[in-house]
């Protein structure tokens, strides 16, 4: 695998990343910010200067999971919430592939949410991209498991009495090694975040905060993409900042950066050297 | 790929290095090329660009009005989620 990584790169170079015959635009409503993701992922694997077929991009069930359909990797649109278990198997059977898998947060913390903490305890080497829009988009605006206490949903229509997850804390907390946190507005960021997750060897995850202004934005009055994207701008506290802040203070805002990275053995590394083992009779 | 070596739809005066400044005059194509096709008229380039080089055109999609201003700064093109703009400068 080639891992130098480029340091220029041409505006059109998303270009050569889209599949042969299927049809542009996607089908994500106008400004949903699940396209901004897409072209930062893009841009990202473009500087790890790997080639397509070295990449295998799974997805489970929802408008985020349709993303791999657009793109001219190894896809693998699986079932809801379970791609981190079919990526899993995709790793362990060929290790020499960067596998990435890109989720919803009720794809991958409510149906999938067993797959995502087992996925990280073994910190098998996956790059998980979790687009967080606080909601159930494609399925019409059901709360989901990030849903804020209080916020609106159509299953929470007098607001959410629930108290939501911190994926980032839950993912750390359950052994991945890499786990990082931005928005889309901070693009520039997210491609970085992006990158570094596909160069570490172990699970990473990188929590894109994503606007949907169709159900999550409209039904609680934050207005439409451009709104909520300088929304995402304003609350947003980068880490080194946030470590001096009180939680009263951080109340409402999102912390980026990268919140926890820790160099430890890897899943498909310790399962080799026990097959070693094994077949040396010891 | 494509996006190594050297780009032979731009010509020296159009493709200024990296580096350099970039300034857009009167006469060169415009700083960006935006898919009318792709492009879904969401308004985010237009709100995000720091120089004000767009407008909306009637359907709300982005016309550049101030090209002379453009610093290809990247900002429009990374944030464009229908991957509807680039540019033969960079
Ligand atoms: C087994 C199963 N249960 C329920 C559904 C319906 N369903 C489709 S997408 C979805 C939620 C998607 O939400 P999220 O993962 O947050 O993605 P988003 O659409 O917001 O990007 C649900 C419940 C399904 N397809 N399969
Ligand atoms: S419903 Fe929401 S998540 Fe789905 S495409 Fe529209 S804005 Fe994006
Ligand atoms: S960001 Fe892209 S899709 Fe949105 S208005 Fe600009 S060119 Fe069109
Ligand atoms: S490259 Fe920068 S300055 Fe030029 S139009 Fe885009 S956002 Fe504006």
């Amino acid at each position: 695998m080639a891992t130098a990584v480029k340091e220029k790169q041409k505006s059109n170079v998303v270009l050569d990343y889209l599949r042969p015959g299927k049809a542009m635009p996607t089908v994500w409503c106008a400004g949903c910010g699940h396209g901004i993701v897409m072209n930062g992922i893009i841009r990202a694997i473009d500087k790890t200067g790997l080639s397509k077929d070295e990449i295998v991009m799974a997805s489970g069930i929802g408008c985020s999971s349709r993303m791999p359909i657009y793109l001219d990797f190894n896809a693998l649109h699986t079932t809801h919430g379970r791609s981190l278990a079919f990526a899993t198997g995709v790793k362990f059977a060929r290790p020499e592939l960067k596998v990435m898998v890109v989720t919803g947060d009720g794809d991958a913390l409510a149906i999938g949410g067993n797959h995502f903490i087992h996925a990280c305890r073994r910190n098998i080497d996956i790059t998980c991209i979790l687009l967080n829009n606080y909601i159930y988009g494609m399925t019409g605006g059901q709360g989901s498991p990030t849903t804020p206490s209080q916020a609106f949903s159509t299953t929470t229509p007098y607001d959410n009495a629930e108290k939501h997850f911190e994926p980032t804390k839950l993912a750390i907390a359950a052994g991945a090694s890499y786990v990082a946190r931005t928005t889309v507005y901070h693009a520039p960021q997210m491609e970085k975040l992006i990158l570094n997750g596909l160069l570490h060897r172990g699970f990473s995850l990188i929590e894109v905060i994503s606007n949907c202004h169709t159900y999550f934005g409209r039904l609680n009055r934050q207005g439409d993409a451009v709104k909520m994207i300088n929304d995402f701008k304003e609350r947003s506290v980068p880490i080194a900042r946030a470590k001096s802040m009180s939680a009263e203070e951080l109340e409402g805002k999102i912390v980026t950066g990268l919140l926890h990275k820790k160099e430890t053995t890897e899943f498909c590394d310790v399962y080799q050297s026990v097959v070693d083992r094994v077949q040396k009779g010891m | 790929m494509s996006n190594t070596g050297s780009d032979s739809t731009a010509d020296s005066k159009q493709a200024p290095k990296a580096s350099g400044k970039f300034k857009w005059q009167q006469g060169d194509p415009l700083p960006l090329e935006i898919n009318m096709k792709w492009c879904k008229a969401c308004n985010i380039c237009i709100a995000l660009c720091p120089k004000q080089v767009f407008e909306p055109d009637r359907d709300g999609k982005p016309v550049q009005a101030r090209p002379e201003d453009c610093t290809l700064c990247t900002i429009c093109w990374v944030h464009c989620p229908d991957l509807a703009i680039t540019s033969s400068y960079k």
